[in-house]
């Protein structure tokens, strides 16, 4: 048999080509084991954070110092910002399921660029690399937040310049990503697949690749012009030199509220991937859900002032970030009426991965209302910089990325590994969890409205009894996240082997692939005559 | 996916793409010893878009792709006026 046969017919994970063991990994140009790497690297550091948030958690269970002092707990708010911000949810979908699956899903044998997706993830890791460097080199470690606000940011002697260098460079991985799927959603369509035969999922990668291309430069000029501000002087942000720290907020929140898109949009995509397939229906308003992606990244580039609401901005800017803010609830809101309406009257599938989907719904919602809530002047002033906020951002960011992320990951697991995971552990796992999370996040939301300020080691004796349920909902929480993660990581090794193209009879073009997908996915090249979900 | 025709550019386009970039230059930097004022920052930027505009249109071949292209060069220029847009609306009020 010739070698190219023979990568027809192996599976991805047991290829050999030019290089064997960990050098088949780490110098593969292959879309799904670079769509691996990334996982095993989150894996590690999702860890990493996840024990600092926990440590931060456990701080909190009573008033006063009981595990650390406020510079420890300044320090740990911070590199778990970074870390789960930076490396984790940013990249997080993109990198790990849209590498994955993209070209499975548009019928492609690999993305437009192969080489400079592997180069990708090797910035990642340059860029994580120079970020950990930051804890154990010079006058100790950042202490800003991962929002490094001016001026603080260069006033503090903590080693803030390697943080932000390598926030910098884990930008150009993002930026690379989001050009390989640009071209790659333009290039590389399977014959018959025009844009409105296209799954969702692919939709919403395309439009966070333009907030990645069009978005991420400008933090990555933000970040260089602190490091220029902090080792130069040069008074673009620093009031005492005729710079405007507000003008900072600008240009961070420029990028990273629509880098909350970038980490919300696919895991839109996910869940509108699983509804119609565990509800056996077709997906309820699919031209709708298209736009409302393409609505969201592009109204999503216009409201980043509503987290500036208390800094100082005109009256006039305030009233226009705040009518914007209301607008993009729109199409958010959309969505969740379809997979509400694409459930209706559905044969519903009660198993893993559409449990997480549908608890996602709940805590979007949750996550969506409370930040109208912040969106709003008058509650914004009372609410600003309060645990309010971290409820909310955590019911965005971690409940809704967080849990498309889980629900993806036991929707393709068997595809991906060829192997099913444990199904009762991994509902246990997601019960636990989901308690875990409500009990750890929405005491906060009574803590922040009582006034309890975010980001401090210490608090009043009135907010006691609340943050002893939110310390107990984080140890829940991580009880829940250790089942999930030691029954996936033992399910991939140990779980019983399936080369069942489809074990949840989706309708998109990925589970027509062998399971787990060979080399360059297809013997031939699959041709698109029908929409996607038509049941 | 079809194979499109793409167009080759002669030298004497990146030529005058060269000398056109160079002369702005010179041009920016001689505005620099005029007063203008408040204008100061407009020349810069205008100048400056100008050379942009020409690398983006002969040296990137804008002019001759797709037109695709040129759609999609205009839309990010629309969003980035419109942030630089909303950005001053706060500056402006202040």
């Amino acid at each position: 048999m010739s070698e190219s046969t023979k990568s027809n017919h192996t599976s991805f994970l047991e290829y050999k080509g030019k290089y064997r063991g960990i050098l088949g990994w780490i110098l593969s140009t292959d879309h799904k084991r670079i769509g691996l790497l990334y996982l095993y690297t989150m894996l590690v550091f999702f860890s990493v954070a996840a024990i600092l948030g926990l440590l931060m958690k456990i701080q909190l269970i009573a008033p006063g110092h009981t595990i650390m002092g406020p510079a420890t707990y300044n320090a740990m708010f911070t590199m778990h910002g970074i870390i789960m911000i930076f490396i984790i949810v940013v990249p997080g979908l993109p990198a790990v399921f849209g590498n994955f699956f993209l070209p499975l899903m548009i019928g492609a044998k690999d993305v437009a660029f192969p080489k400079l997706n592997l180069a990708s993830w090797w910035i990642y890791v340059i860029g994580i690399l120079i970020v950990l460097t930051s804890q154990f080199l010079g006058d100790g470690p950042p202490d800003t937040g991962w929002t490094f606000y001016a001026p603080y940011s260069f006033q503090t002697p903590a080693n803030i310049v390697p943080a932000l260098v390598g926030a910098f460079v884990l930008g150009f991985s993002s930026i690379l990503t989001g050009i390989n799927f640009v071209v790659t959603i333009h290039r590389l369509r399977t014959p018959g697949m025009t844009w409105f035969k296209m799954p969702l999922f692919p939709w919403t990668l395309y439009a966070t690749a333009w907030i990645q291309i069009l978005a991420t430069p400008v933090i990555g000029i933000t970040l260089l012009l602190t490091v220029m501000e902090r080792t130069l002087g040069v008074g673009i942000f620093d009031p005492a030199l005729g710079g405007d720290p507000i003008l900072y907020q600008h240009l961070f929140w420029i990028y990273s509220h629509p880098a909350v898109y970038i980490m919300i949009l696919p895991g839109l995509g996910v869940i509108s991937e699983i509804i119609p397939v565990f509800s056996r229906k077709r997906i309820f308003g699919y031209k709708a859900i298209v736009l409302s992606s393409l609505a969201i990244a592009f109204v999503g580039y216009f409201v980043w002032g509503h987290h500036m609401f208390t800094s100082g901005m005109s009256g006039r800017a305030l009233f226009a970030f705040s009518f914007l803010t209301f607008l993009v609830a729109i199409p958010s809101a959309v969505k969740v009426f379809n997979w509400v309406a694409t459930m209706y009257k559905g044969s519903l599938i009660f198993q893993t991965p559409f449990f997480w989907a549908v608890s996602f719904i709940f805590v979007f919602m949750i996550g969506g209302f409370s930040g109208l809530t912040l969106g709003s002047l008058a509650t914004n002033v009372h609410l600003h910089d309060t645990h309010f906020v971290v409820a909310h951002f955590h019911f965005i960011v971690f409940g809704g990325t967080g849990f498309s992320f889980l629900a993806a990951i036991h929707y393709w697991f068997p595809k991906m590994f060829g192997r099913m995971f444990d199904a009762s552990w991994a509902n246990i796992g997601w019960v636990v969890f989901f308690a875990g999370f409500l009990t750890l996040y929405l005491p906060m939301f009574s803590l922040g409205i009582m006034g309890m300020p975010r980001r401090y080691y210490d608090y009043l004796p009135e907010f006691h009894a609340a943050n002893i349920l939110s310390s107990l909902g984080a140890m829940l929480m991580i009880a829940g996240a250790m089942i999930i993660i030691v029954n996936l990581v033992r399910s991939a090794r140990y779980g019983k082997k399936t080369n069942e193209k489809n074990p949840w009879g989706g309708k998109t073009l990925e589970w027509q692939a062998d399971t787990p997908p060979t080399l360059e996915n297809w013997e031939e090249i699959p041709e698109v005559t029908e929409k996607p979900y038509e049941y | 996916m079809s194979q499109e025709k793409s167009h080759i550019s002669s030298y004497q386009s990146h030529v005058f793409v060269l000398l056109a970039l160079l002369a702005l230059t010179a041009i920016s930097v001689a505005v620099t010893t005029l007063e203008l004022g408040r204008l100061d920052t407009l020349v810069a930027m205008l100048i400056a878009a100008t050379k942009a505009a020409i690398v983006l249109v002969w040296f990137m071949h804008l002019k001759f792709d797709n037109k695709l292209y040129a759609i999609f060069t205009v839309l990010v220029l629309v969003v980035f006026l419109l942030v630089l847009y909303v950005t001053f609306f706060d500056y402006s009020y202040r």
